[in-house]
């Protein structure tokens, strides 16, 4: 990209990364998924929230890893965790009930209403990419609390519909057959999707995702370019402050 | 019914008796315990039309299957964690290499609960799930059941039918009485829930002295224990070794290409043939 010198003093994926950190509230219980929500769930732990509760589908309640585990089940999550338990009373006990506050999640492909693919893109038999599939998704996205989507913004991921509904997220917006509460599912759902870019949210009437914050240095018209849909953007645009030295050195200390 | 101790055997042993062609095999460890040698074994052997269970198919299930010797593969997550795809997996469905895959996808609760039902020995297992998401137009083993005491309608998923379950453990004892201890994933449903099992371990000791958070399954639920150090590399045993990220790492290079993973599974694996005892 830039050369040494002119290196920006940060990654779009840092960027991202602790932007989605600073979100995350000292002394709730986040579910972990897979990928870069570990990275931020374990940055909000070392800086401002040391209350916060990690807890991972392999099993461990509680973990406090002292470096950034590569997998969901390195084994610096049992051993730091105030409990093991196994995978079903995992899901049943502990996610199913609705005691995780928030579910932190990825996706390969996001939609207008927040709904998460993760399983093909194309169509499901002649897929054009086979992806890792729904994993413990459908259920952190239906009886968490709350849950939190991060992802780079483009296109490509940024779609109008997804091409599979791997995860619910507002299904087709307020009312009707494929809503929220029509499905009876318990949680909030997704309540905010951090990007590179800023912060999209949904509309409190219509649950459409609406662009409501920014990265400082980003136009509305980057993040409407890297819209598969005709983003609307909210009336007062939070403008998000830039990585702290402190932030990043903490960020980059993890990843070592 | 009277009751056996498990039999302390050889790995190629025990995977030839226990093991067979067209049979439904779940190789279980959740990031943990990984029974990756038996699943090498497998290969060496050469079994065929296997369908394969796990919840997460990670580098030993794209080994399995870019090595032909499976039909099916029922899971809910198929990855290589923090690393990307499984290459072989990818290709076997998109491109049917070596040979067309069926695939069956769950969900992790889905497919947890699957296990629990195996374990308890009923038909199916209760849960809420999936509602909502696409998942059950294309697996035919989501369905519907109406609670008898709230008139609510959950999700019901099925027992595995289990042919053989295969995990890793620390250790077992003379008497085969097995231990394991860390993330546990559905190792205990696994063997609970199948047919016929294999253990392998890292040691066979005197006696099981008690571990924090430990698993223990008697002997007499166990059909075969096999003595495998380092039998769950590049996973990790906890007390024993590391995972090793970088064989995870690496791996996503020599599965992207056909020759390069035919070369590794010559070289790595059915050179090893008896080497492994």
């Amino acid at each position: 990209m830039s050369t040494e010198t002119e290196a920006p003093a940060f990654t779009a994926e840092e960027l991202l990364t602790i932007a989605a950190a600073r979100v995350l509230e000292d002394g709730t219980t986040c579910f972990v998924g897979i990928g870069p929500p570990g990275a931020a769930a374990n940055l909000a732990q070392r800086l401002h929230a040391p209350g916060l509760v990690l807890v991972y589908e392999s099993g461990a309640i509680g973990a406090k890893p002292d470096h950034l585990p590569l997998s969901i089940g390195d084994g610096i999550l049992g051993e730091t965790a105030d409990a093991v338990v196994s995978v079903p009373e995992m899901f049943n006990y502990w996610v199913q009930p609705g005691r995780i506050d928030v579910g932190f999640l990825g996706a390969a492909q996001i939609d207008r209403y927040a709904n998460i693919n993760t399983t093909v893109v194309g169509d499901y038999e002649h897929p054009q990419v086979r992806l890792p599939g729904a994993g413990g998704a459908p259920e952190i996205a239906a009886n968490c609390g709350e849950v939190i989507v991060i992802l780079r913004q483009s296109r490509r991921a940024f779609v109008e519909t997804v091409d599979f509904v791997t995860s619910v997220g507002h299904g087709a917006g307020v009312g009707g057959s494929f809503s929220r509460q029509h499905l009876g599912l318990r949680g909030a759902g997704p309540t905010k999707v951090i990007t590179d870019l800023g912060i999209l949210e949904p509309d409190p009437q219509t649950l459409e995702l609406r662009l409501t914050a920014l990265h400082q240095g980003v136009t509305v018209e980057q993040a409407r370019e890297a819209t598969g849909w005709d983003l609307q953007v909210a009336g007062e645009l939070e403008i998000l402050s830039p990585p702290t030295t402190e932030e990043l050195d903490m960020l980059r200390a993890l990843k070592a | 019914m009277r009751t056996h101790a498990a039999r302390i055997a050889t790995l190629s042993e025990a995977v030839a008796e226990l093991v067979h062609d067209g049979d439904t095999v779940a190789l279980e460890g959740f990031t943990h315990l990984i029974p990756v040698a038996a699943g090498h074994e497998i290969i060496r052997q050469g079994r065929r039309d296997l369908t394969l269970v796990r919840m997460t198919p990670d580098i030993v299930y794209d080994q399995l299957i870019g090595a032909g010797c499976a039909r099916k593969l029922v899971f809910s997550w198929g990855g290589n964690p923090g690393v990307g795809s499984l290459h072989r997996l990818r290709d076997a469905v998109e491109h049917g290499w070596p040979h067309e895959l069926e695939i069956e996808e769950h969900s992790h609760a889905g497919m947890a609960n699957r296990y629990a039902a195996s374990a308890a020995g009923l038909p199916f297992a209760v849960m809420r799930g999936y509602t909502g998401t696409d998942l059950p137009t294309h697996t035919a083993t989501i369905k519907t059941v109406t609670c008898p005491f709230t008139g609510e309608e959950l999700t019901a998923v099925p027992n595995l039918g289990l042919d053989v379950g295969i995990v890793h453990a620390q250790r077992a004892d003379r008497q085969g009485n097995v231990q394991m201890w860390g993330l546990c994933g559905v190792q205990k449903e696994t063997v609970l829930g199948a047919q016929r099992s294999l253990v392998t371990v890292e040691e066979i000791v005197d006696e099981l002295a008690p571990m924090p958070n430990q698993v223990v399954l008697p002997s007499w639920v166990v059909t075969a224990i096999a003595a495998v150090p380092q039998g769950a590399r590049p996973s990790y045993a906890q007390g024993y070794y590391d995972r090793d990220n970088d064989a995870y790492r690496a791996w996503d290079g020599i599965a992207r290409d056909r020759e390069r993973f035919q070369r590794w599974l010559d070289e790595e694996v059915m050179a090893a043939k008896g080497a492994v005892a």
